[in-house]
């Protein structure tokens, strides 16, 4: 799946540059909130990581962004148009995370058909499924049909579709969940080349490995609602140092409280925001006290700490957890 | 519209890859050889009495196995409507079809739109084509040519319809084995209804026969087949019907008279509000 473009995309159109946008969208399936009040900003040319837990309404997001369940509250906007209306989806590809395509179709007519729904003219056709199948590394497939597909080929496919017709803005939602790691690299790979071309990626998981190595901004959602959002920086717990030690004499300690948080962790201590060059004299410290060290390990910044932060900790508004469908 | 005419394209390729307008109509043609056999086996028939049928009674006997045949395609054609229908949009919301479909700058009316005209053609050719050649080999076995061929057509065409409407709009909200299920059993119960109503007639009920009026106007399927039964009718069938009496109201397959214009008026509306429902509730179904 090597990323190749039909023809360079003109760039989003929404005058305040935001490709992405949701104010207050609320969403309720009987008792479960889905949405609650949620809103979201993805600016136009990031790859956009919109992460939480299963149930936390990444889903149900997406899809009344896309107009394919219809909120109960507040107001989106896809690249400047309002999601009511079928021009929002103009220039956008979509991966649902449930990709079913027609059995009955061979893989170049699905390509076809929603270059004719997307109202693609048909002399980019020939180009615009050959990249599609190129990218997706389907291009031995193309005559085959979809039953004959297995289901990390079926969302090959589905990524296939969302590319085609150079869109502005394609939403993946859980794009991995049917590929091996090499097809996970490849998709990587993909979205990298999306964003070099200007493309808004706005990528829906919940694996923060995925979101961590190619997102530009995250957005965490929980409950339906946004917890943090902001670029990875932002968003990344600072790092630290952890040390296994016995016998820190209590004036090392509190002047290890001044400066950070001291957070005990069984038999280790995590120093929060200590950077690399502390350890020494941190060490030297706890030695010349009177302390036994015997474990020190450096922390790295990490999305996944955030998020457990953001996630696991309790409500914040103290009701119960809601399996929302997501 | 462009969207509508797309997806009756899809609709109508789907068929024909699927193989299910080949068994419809393959099936179809087998049928209608079957039964030439068995009209051209009328003449061979022995007369209880005066040695071998005349032409006459041949002539009536084939009227009513026409009437027969054609009620038994009717049965085809609104199975057919309704099996087709109701995966081709329950199906697609259930697996997920229809989430990418639905993601592209199109209007869920259009798509309805679109499924309605490729399912509609299909039924519409096929009433079309079955009435054709099967009235065509009962005439070139027994002679004998119903009054009003082409209502006939219209009117098992228009019965299709009405159940490709019905499922449709039961197809935006039910799984796709209850929405063929329903629809069918609507079916059922607007034909029964009919025969039901018949009787109240023939015993002079008014209450049992308004149940009959009451079938055929919540689900006109049962009156629109009841105009096809008319225009098959022979005069001198309709002529003993009418010195039979009431009494003969009874019998399932004898209409004394075609649908009034009313009638076929409200059948037109009923057509008309089922599609704008499906649209409708398509139209607020969250995905």
């Amino acid at each position: 799946m090597g990323m190749a473009m039909a023809s360079a995309p003109i760039l989003p159109v929404a005058p305040n540059g935001l490709a992405v946008e949701a104010h207050g969208l609320t969403k309720r399936y009987g008792q479960t909130v889905a949405l609650d009040g949620l809103e979201l900003q993805v600016q136009s040319g990031h790859v956009f990581g919109l992460l939480g837990p299963n149930g936390a309404g990444k889903t149900t997001a997406v899809k009344v962004l896309l107009g394919l369940t219809h909120a109960d509250g507040g107001s989106g906007r896809l690249l400047g148009e309002p999601i009511e209306r079928a021009a929002a989806r103009q220039r956008v590809g979509y991966l649902p995370e449930l990709f079913r395509y027609p059995g009955w179709l061979k893989a170049r007519e699905v390509l076809g058909l929603h270059l004719r729904l997307g109202g693609i003219p048909r002399d980019r056709w020939g180009g615009e499924i050959d990249t599609a199948l190129l990218n997706a590394d389907l291009q031995g497939r193309a005559e085959s049909r979809v039953a004959t597909f297995s289901k990390g080929m079926q969302q090959r496919l589905g990524l296939a579709v969302a590319l085609i017709g150079t869109p502005a803005l394609v939403i993946l939602d859980e794009p991995t969940t049917a590929l091996d790691p090499i097809g996970r690299l490849e998709l990587r790979e993909i979205i990298r080349g999306l964003r070099d071309a200007g493309t808004t990626v706005l990528l829906n998981s919940h694996q923060l490995s995925e979101v961590e190595q190619v997102c530009d901004q995250v957005a965490i959602i929980h409950r339906g609602r946004l917890q943090a959002s902001g670029t990875l920086d932002e968003l990344l717990t600072p790092g630290g140092v952890r040390i296994r030690a016995t016998g820190i004499p209590d004036e090392i300690m509190a002047r290890l409280r001044e400066h950070h948080e001291v957070i005990s962790d069984g038999p280790w201590l995590r120093i929060a925001g200590a950077v690399e060059e502390a350890i020494p004299g941190m060490v030297a410290a706890i030695v010349q006290g009177g302390g036994q060290v015997y474990g020190v390990e450096l922390l790295h910044p990490s999305l996944e700490e955030r998020f457990r932060q953001l996630v696991a900790g309790p409500p914040a508004d103290g009701r119960p957890a809601e399996d929302g469908s997501s | 519209m462009r969207t509508a005419w797309i997806v009756m394209q899809v609709t109508l390729r789907e068929g024909l890859r699927r193989r299910l307008l080949l068994a419809l109509f393959g099936l179809s043609v087998v049928a209608v050889a079957l039964t030439a056999w068995g009209y051209s086996q009328l003449g061979n028939l022995p007369a209880s009495r005066n040695g071998a049928l005349k032409p006459a009674e041949i002539q009536l006997i084939a009227s009513q196995l026409l009437i027969l045949v054609m009620f038994m395609f009717s049965f085809v054609l609104a199975l057919s409507a309704v099996f087709a229908a109701a995966p081709s949009v329950a199906g697609e919301l259930e697996s997920g079809e229809a989430l990418a479909v639905l993601a592209r700058p199109v209007r869920r009316r259009d798509v309805l739109l679109g499924k309605w005209l490729g399912l509609g053609l299909v039924i519409v050719v096929y009433a079309g084509l079955a009435t054709t050649l099967e009235l065509a080999v009962a005439q070139l076995t027994t002679g004998y040519r119903p009054p009003h061929p082409l209502e006939a057509a219209l009117y098992l065409a228009a019965m299709g319809l009405t159940l490709l409407g019905l499922t449709l709009l039961l197809s935006t909200r039910l799984a796709p084995v209850t929405t063929g299920i329903v629809a069918m059993l609507l079916f059922g119960l607007a034909w029964l209804a009919g025969v039901v109503g018949g009787i109240g007639t023939a015993l002079g009920d008014p209450a049992t026969a308004m149940a009959g009026t009451i079938g055929r106007l919540v689900i006109p399927s049962d009156g629109l087949w009841r105009g096809a039964l008319y225009s098959l009718e022979p005069g001198a069938v309709l002529a003993a019907g009418a010195r039979a009496g009431p009494g003969l109201a009874a019998f399932p397959f004898f209409a004394p008279a075609p649908p009034p214009l009313i009638y076929l008026a409200w059948a037109l509306a009923w057509n008309l509000g089922a599609i704008g429902l499906a649209i409708f509730s398509l139209e607020r179904r969250d995905l």
